[in-house]
C-alpha cells in the first residue's frame, strides 16, 4: 500500500501549519520597523538587516546595544549568542534534512526562524511519516508565509513608525512578543528553572557593561537547565524512564 | 541619536554571515552524525536561557525617567506568561498580553 504524502500535499500542509504564526511575526517585524527607525536606521538599512539576517532578537538585542555605544565587536558576539539556539536547531533538523542537496540545506538554513523549526519538528516527530522530499516540501511550506511577513511588517514599521502616537506603548510590545514565546517552552522543571536563573542573574549583573552579564547569566541557566534534567532524570523512579 | 553608518553596516554584514553560519552549522558540515548527548543537553535550554535574561531589564528595571517598574508593563507580561504556559500557544499569549496592555494604557493614560 501507498500513504506517501507528495510533496506537493506536504508544503500545503506546511503553509496550513506555519499560517497562524503570522499573526506573531507581523507585529513583531512591526516593532523592529519601528526599533530601528527610532535608533537611527533608514528604510533600506533596517530592511537589509531584516533580509539578510531574519533572526528579530538577535536584531533588536543588536540595535539595543548600538544605542547604548557598545563596542562593535561586543554588539557582534551578543548578537550571535542569542541566535546560539540556532545551531541547536540545525543539529535536531539534521536527521531529517540532512539528505537534501547542499543548495536546499543551504535554503534551509537561511529560513530557519523559531517558528520554522518549532512547527516542522512537531510535524516530523507526530503524524503520519513523511518522505525526505516531503519533509523538505513541509519545511518550505511553513516559512512560505512567515518569512516574507517578516520582511512586510518589518517595511511597514519601518515607513509608519515615525506616524505612530508617543502614547501607543510600543516599546512593551517587545518583551510581550518574546516572552509569548518563552511561555510555552516551559515544559519540565529543568526549562523553569533555567529561565529563572537566566532572570535572576541578568538583573544581578544589569550593572555590567556591554550586556556581559546576558552572557554569564545564559551560559548559568543553559548549565541549570542540563543539571536540572539529569537530576530528574536520576530521581524518576525505575521503569518510568520511557 | 545617530549612529555610525559604518558600525551599522558592519553589524548587519557580521550578524548576517553569523548568523547563515549557526543555521547552517550542523546540517551543512556535521550531516547526519549525532550530537554528544551531553552537548544537546545544553542547547536544549538555549532558548529558555537567553530570552528571559535578555528581556528581564526591561521588565524588572524602571524605565528611563522613572524610579520603579512600569505596573502596567509588569501586568502585561505577566499575563502573556501565564496565557503561554496556560494555553502552550503563543498567538494565544501574545493576544493576551497585547489586550492588557491595550486596555491598561487606555484605562490609566488619561
Amino acid at each position: 500500500m501507498s500513504t506517501d504524502i507528495a510533496p506537493p500535499r506536504a508544503f500545503w500542509q506546511g503553509v496550513r501549519n506555519g499560517g497562524p504564526f503570522i499573526l506573531i511575526v507581523a507585529p513583531f517585524g512591526l516593532v523592529f520597523g519601528v526599533v530601528a527607525g527610532e535608533a537611527g536606521l533608514d528604510v533600506w538599512q533596517t530592511m537589509a538587516f531584516s533580509v539578510a539576517v531574519i533572526a528579530g532578537a538577535a536584531q533588536l538585542t543588536a540595535l539595543q546595544l548600538m544605542t547604548d555605544q557598545a563596542p562593535t565587536l561586543i554588539v557582534i558576539i551578543t548578537a550571535l549568542a542569542v541566535n546560539t539556539r540556532m545551531a541547536m536547531y540545525s543539529a535536531s533538523l539534521t536527521p531529517h534534512l540532512g539528505g537534501a542537496s547542499v543548495w536546499q540545506r543551504a535554503a534551509v538554513a537561511y529560513l530557519m526562524v523559531d517558528q520554522a523549526y518549532a512547527v516542522s519538528i512537531l510535524r516530523y516527530e507526530q503524524g503520519p511519516p513523511l518522505s525526505p522530499r516531503a519533509k523538505l516540501a513541509f519545511y518550505f511550506g511553513v516559512v512560505f508565509l512567515i518569512c516574507p511577513t517578516w520582511y512586510l511588517g518589518t517595511l511597514m514599521g519601518a515607513l509608519v513608525g515615525s506616524q505612530i502616537p508617543d502614547w501607543v506603548p510600543i516599546g512593551a510590545a517587545v518583551p510581550i512578543a518574546f516572552i509569548a514565546l518563552i511561555g510555552p517552552m516551559l515544559r519540565t522543571l529543568a526549562h523553569v528553572a533555567a529561565a529563572f536563573v537566566s532572570v535572576v542573574v541578568a538583573l544581578g549583573l544589569a550593572f555590567l557593561p556591554y550586556s556581559l552579564g546576558l552572557l554569564v547569566a545564559a551560559l548559568a541557566a543553559m548549565a541549570t537547565g542540563a543539571l536540572v534534567e539529569v537530576w530528574t532524570a536520576r530521581n524518576r523512579p525505575e521503569g518510568d524512564a520511557s | 541619536m545617530t549612529l555610525d553608518q559604518t558600525t551599522i553596516w558592519i553589524v548587519i554584514v557580521a550578524l548576517a554571515f553569523g548568523t547563515f553560519a549557526l543555521r547552517f552549522s550542523f546540517l551543512g558540515l556535521v550531516g547526519r552524525r549525532p550530537l554528544p548527548p551531553w552537548a544537546l543537553r545544553l542547547l536544549r535550554y538555549t532558548p529558555v536561557a537567553v530570552i528571559p535574561g535578555l528581556m528581564a531589564p526591561q521588565i524588572f528595571l524602571p524605565l528611563e525617567g522613572q524610579s520603579s517598574p512600569d505596573p502596567v508593563r509588569l501586568a502585561a507580561v505577566a499575563v502573556t506568561l501565564a496565557v503561554g504556559v496556560w494555553t502552550r500557544n503563543a498567538v494565544w499569549a501574545m493576544l493576551g498580553g497585547a489586550a492588557t496592555l491595550g486596555v491598561l494604557t487606555l484605562a490609566l493614560g488619561v
